[in-house]
């Protein structure tokens, strides 16, 4: 863990905040201020999937039961994605006051930090730091001297399996299950950990949150578009000369990303990871943005020297490795278009078959069970479309051309 | 197994129900505890998990076979696990596994004789800006060369 903080530059996420300063203004601050802000801030979740904030725990803080739970998502398990590791290593303040804002506005008193098995070195700095949140009276009961505010952070790891980054599925992996998806309704925010109103969240949106509580909802939309509000942060790898964590306001477009990060001769960006789409040069100026290129913060890079279709295949092996198996589209239609990939680079295909592959991938997109299978056919349908002239014609000095 | 052993077993596992508690929930940390200890969760061990928490044992391993940081055939003392995804593989992930593979003399998914190394495949560890990136037990190690990998291996093994 780095020790000295790194200075990182940012208009939301990374601008000023002091440790504790979330937490301190809930003493003048109801819960109504809170989820007030929230909507106003207009802030959607981080973790991929976009559902607005203020609305979830609206529906959690809303519901009937004597115990409720807040879960910090900190899976992290989508290829390319390393922004959460940075927030949790660099700034723990920002998720875990975030936390406590939420535990307070829900009227949760246990949350609980899921992350990945992968991240094992930062299960003891975290916990150290928790336990300094605790001497400070951020954490525990009578939290800043306000009685019967109480609530604690627990920290469990995951171990290894991509699907439990999946909200039902991580709470059915908390629960000591193998983690496969639930079927949605009921939704985690009434029937969520134990059967209780849960609130999931990713590591992101809770960084977010403790900014909005501080500054207001109309200082965060100020940032970013009509629609995607405040900033994103991208975990930005592959072929350029400054890869890293930046932050970004929504609405920035591919090109402004490829420049910020020194990329040349960029032939394709695959945004969202895995399970997000790939754009060829003529698609650079599409924004990131909810309404155009969504995405969960992986931009990955590859120049004109990349094979689009290794690139395709490495997807699927992805997928069909950590599809859980429990439906079918998912668990035979992933196989079936690595097995189609590899005809391809055989150059044993019919068009006629990779097209009924199209339909099978369509097929998922509606017949998953959760947002795996959902989402799985995306690399292969963009790829196949963005890049078809490499990988049917061989035109571009791709693998029929060489 | 000797009976020595197993009562050793039983009570280890019982001092992990205290520590987690013996409701389902506590399944996740108490194996976590058992495979980091053992390198894998004995038959032994998963029957007496199940009988402290009260679950079938077929549902112990089903947890176990779900997860793939948890397995019930011991593995060697240290895992190395690179990662096989698609930025660190354009970073030439593969010199890495072929010295690694050369070096220990087995190839990935094996472990080696003396059981001190096995290695293994990782999906993206979230180390992508600093690829290729390989994992030794719980340590990361990034911007891995071949002459770097072999280093860190032979600093392991002490
Ligand atoms: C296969 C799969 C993996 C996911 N992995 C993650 C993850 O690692 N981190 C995360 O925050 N959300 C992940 N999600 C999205 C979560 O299900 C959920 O939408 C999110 O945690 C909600 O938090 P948010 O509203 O703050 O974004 C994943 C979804 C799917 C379908
Ligand atoms: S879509 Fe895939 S990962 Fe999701 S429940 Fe179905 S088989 Fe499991
Ligand atoms: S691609 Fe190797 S660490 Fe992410």
């Amino acid at each position: 863990m780095e020790k000295i903080k790194k200075r990182r530059e940012g208009k939301v996420i990374f601008s000023e905040y002091t440790r504790g300063a979330g937490i301190n203004k809930l003493k003048e601050f109801s819960r109504e201020d809170v989820l007030f802000e929230l909507k106003e801030s207009g802030l959607k979740g981080r973790g991929g999937a976009g559902f607005p904030t203020a609305t979830k725990w609206m529906l959690t803080a809303a519901a009937k039961s004597d115990k409720k739970f807040v879960i910090c998502n900190a899976d992290e398990g989508e290829p390319g994605t390393f922004k959460d590791r940075v927030l949790l290593t660099e700034y723990p303040e920002l998720v875990f006051d975030g936390m406590v804002i939420a535990g307070y506005t829900i009227g949760a008193k246990l949350g609980i930090v899921y992350l990945r098995g992968e991240y094992e070195y930062l299960m003891k700095p975290l916990q150290d730091y928790l336990q300094v949140m605790k001497e400070d009276n951020l954490l525990g009961n009578n939290i800043a001297g306000v009685t019967g505010f109480d609530f604690d952070i627990n920290i469990v790891m995951g171990s290894g399996a991509y699907v439990c980054g999946e909200e039902t599925a991580l709470i059915e992996s908390l629960e000591g299950h193998r983690g496969e998806a639930r079927n949605r309704p009921p939704f985690p925010v009434n029937t969520g950990y134990m059967g209780h109103p849960t609130t999931v969240n990713n590591v992101e949106t809770l960084a977010a949150v403790s900014h909005i509580v501080i500054k207001g909802g109309n200082w965060f939309k100020k940032v970013g578009t009509d629609k995607s509000t405040g900033s994103k942060l991208l975990s930005i790898s592959g072929d350029c000369n400054k890869p890293g964590v930046y932050e970004v306001p929504w609405g920035t477009t591919i090109q402004e990303v490829l420049k910020l990060v020194d990329a040349k001769d960029t032939k394709a960006v695959q945004v969202g990871g895995a399970s997000g789409i790939c754009l060829n040069k003529t698609q650079f100026d599409r924004t990131i943005s909810y309404e155009d290129v969504a995405t969960g913060g992986s931009i990955m890079i590859f120049n004109e020297n990349r094979d689009m279709l290794h690139i395709l295949k490495n997807f699927m092996e992805f997928f069909v490795e950590e599809s859980c198996g429990q439906c079918t589209p998912c668990r035979i239609g992933n196989v079936k278009m690595l097995e189609g990939i590899e005809m391809i680079e055989r150059n044993d295909y019919t068009f006629s078959y990779i097209n009924k592959l199209k339909g099978l991938a369509e097929t998922m997109k509606v017949a998953s069970k959760c947002g795996l299978g959902q989402s799985s056919p995306n690399p292969f349908l963009s790829i196949i479309e963005n890049f078809r002239e490499e990988i049917f014609n061989g035109s571009h000095g791709g693998r029929n051309g060489k | 197994m000797l009976v020595e052993e197993k009562n050793a077993v039983t009570e280890e596992i019982e001092n992990l129900v205290k520590t987690y508690g013996s409701e389902r929930s506590a399944l996740m940390p108490i194996l976590q505890e058992i495979q980091k200890k053992h390198r894998h969760i004995s038959d032994y061990a998963q029957q007496e998990v199940a009988r402290l928490l009260d679950i079938h044992p077929v549902e112990v391993f089903s947890f176990i076979s779900f997860y793939s940081f948890l397995n019930t055939e011991p593995k060697g003392k240290n895992i190395i696990r690179i990662c096989r995804t698609i930025v660190c593989d354009t970073k030439n992930k593969s010199a890495v596994v072929a010295a690694i593979e050369r070096e220990l003399g087995i190839k990935v998914g094996e472990t080696t004789k003396d059981k001190k190394f096995t290695l293994e495949y990782a999906n993206c560890i979230g180390m992508c800006d600093q690829g290729p990136a390989m994992a030794v037990n719980d340590r990361v190690y990034t911007k891995v060369t071949p002459e770097k990998a072999i280093a860190i291996l032979s600093e392991v093994r002490g």
